[in-house]
């Protein structure tokens, strides 16, 4: 089967917003008015920014305590990690993967797909095209999932505040954590998986 | 410069095609990269503006009605989204509390707001005042808007806390429950019909 054109070859280019075919030299949607580029600008740079710093961010993001829980006499600070193995420890086996998933593995796994993705895209590797753009669009649906810990800490902490008795608190490991998914919604967000594609043919700049 | 409205182009890899019709259920994929190119429409405009303002009235019982209640040796406390996004906001991590309240409370709010007043003005048949606005703020809220992450949550933050204290649901999440699958059902792609719909005029 023979594969459709690309758009350049028809001298159009895709409004992100409206889904327009728009004229290539055109700098706004005739339609939508909204700025239209033939590929996000900058995009490898703004994606390994984005994906560095959130490297960074979930050092501390793993390291520090998310929330500290003060119950009857004692009080005790819960790492993500910690969180994880103590629901597996009190038997909630299922909600202990569910966070593992959504607080760890979605995360690596991003860093892992993205670094990916830029290095095959900067070598205008020609390898798995398919695959990777499958790829892409899954790192795409599932990154906002990982908000799951801290939408939990704040409901969390909301509840639970009967002063003497038994307080529980978000703490700073929070806030890196969900710049972590800021971070990495922001990085897939300026990807461009055209890039993906342009490795076929040479004279895209 | 002639347009061809009826060229449709893959995001994920810049292949052009003819639009064509498609049936109910069906969807257009594309050949070289597989990504889904076009979805039949599920709702009319009468439809979407319908449920825009049963997901309305949902959002205000979500937000008016605690989520959650809990008991302890007599003590008992209940908690709203609201209140939720300010226990965040403590001192240093405040910035937390902005991106939390952003994904369960504003972004669907301003998607709810910007469809009533779109899809109002198009049930008359009229291209609302700020469209083109109106339309781009949409498309740019819709990945921020994470109330089903929420959901998920608040089911978690039940198990997490129904070994130590009592826990019941509020009414807040019922409605909440709701509204999420409201929102999935309107803030898709399906209103970008409504530049087809409307005839927006091509500068």
């Amino acid at each position: 089967m023979s594969k459709p054109p690309y758009a350049r070859e028809l001298k159009v280019c895709l409004c992100h917003i409206c889904g327009f075919a728009c004229p290539q030299d055109a700098h706004e949607c005739p339609r939508c008015f909204s700025p239209v580029h033939v590929r996000k600008t900058n995009s490898l740079a703004r994606t390994w920014a984005f994906l560095i710093a959130s490297i960074i961010f979930y050092v501390p993001a793993n390291t520090l305590p998310v929330m500290y829980t003060s119950m009857f006499s004692g009080g005790s600070e819960n790492t993500i990690m910690s969180g994880v193995i103590e629901f597996w420890q009190h038997g909630s086996w299922d909600i202990a993967i569910l966070i593992f998933i959504a607080s760890v593995a979605v995360p690596c796994m991003k860093f892992c797909v993205l670094g990916t993705l830029l290095i095959t895209c900067q070598r205008r590797s020609c390898w798995a095209m398919r695959e990777r753009a499958k790829l892409y669009r899954f790192v795409e649906v599932i990154g906002y999932w990982s908000m799951l810990d801290v939408l939990v800490v704040a409901v969390v902490a909301a509840l639970v505040q009967f002063r003497a008795l038994s307080t529980i608190e978000p703490r700073l490991g929070i806030l890196f954590f969900g710049l972590v998914v800021v971070m990495t919604m922001l990085s897939a967000m300026s990807f461009d998986p055209r890039l993906i594609w342009d490795a076929e043919v040479n004279d895209v700049e | 410069m002639p347009q061809q409205p009826d060229w449709i182009i893959c995001e994920h890899c810049d292949s052009v095609y003819h639009r064509r019709p498609l049936a109910r259920g069906e969807a257009a994929r594309c050949i070289r990269c597989d990504a889904v190119i076009e979805r039949s429409r599920r709702f009319n405009v009468e439809q979407l503006f319908a449920l825009t303002l049963a997901a309305a009235i949902m959002f205000i019982f979500a937000n008016a009605f605690p989520i959650m209640h809990i008991s302890l040796q007599g003590l008992s406390n209940e908690a709203t989204l609201w209140e939720s996004v300010q226990a965040l906001a403590q001192g240093r991590i405040t910035l937390i509390a902005l991106v939390a309240g952003l994904a369960i409370i504003f972004a669907p709010l301003f998607q709810i707001l910007l469809l009533g007043w779109v899809l109002g003005y198009a049930y008359v048949g009229e291209i609302a005042p700020g469209f083109r606005a109106c339309m781009r703020a949409l498309e740019h809220l819709r990945p921020w808007s994470m109330l089903e992450v929420c959901l998920l949550g608040i089911l978690v933050a039940i198990i997490k806390l129904a070994g130590m204290l009592n826990v019941s649901p509020g009414i807040g999440l019922w409605a909440m429950a709701m509204l999420t699958v409201l929102i999935i059902l309107i803030a898709g792609r399906d209103i970008r019909y409504l530049w087809d719909d409307l005839k927006v005029p091509i500068a």
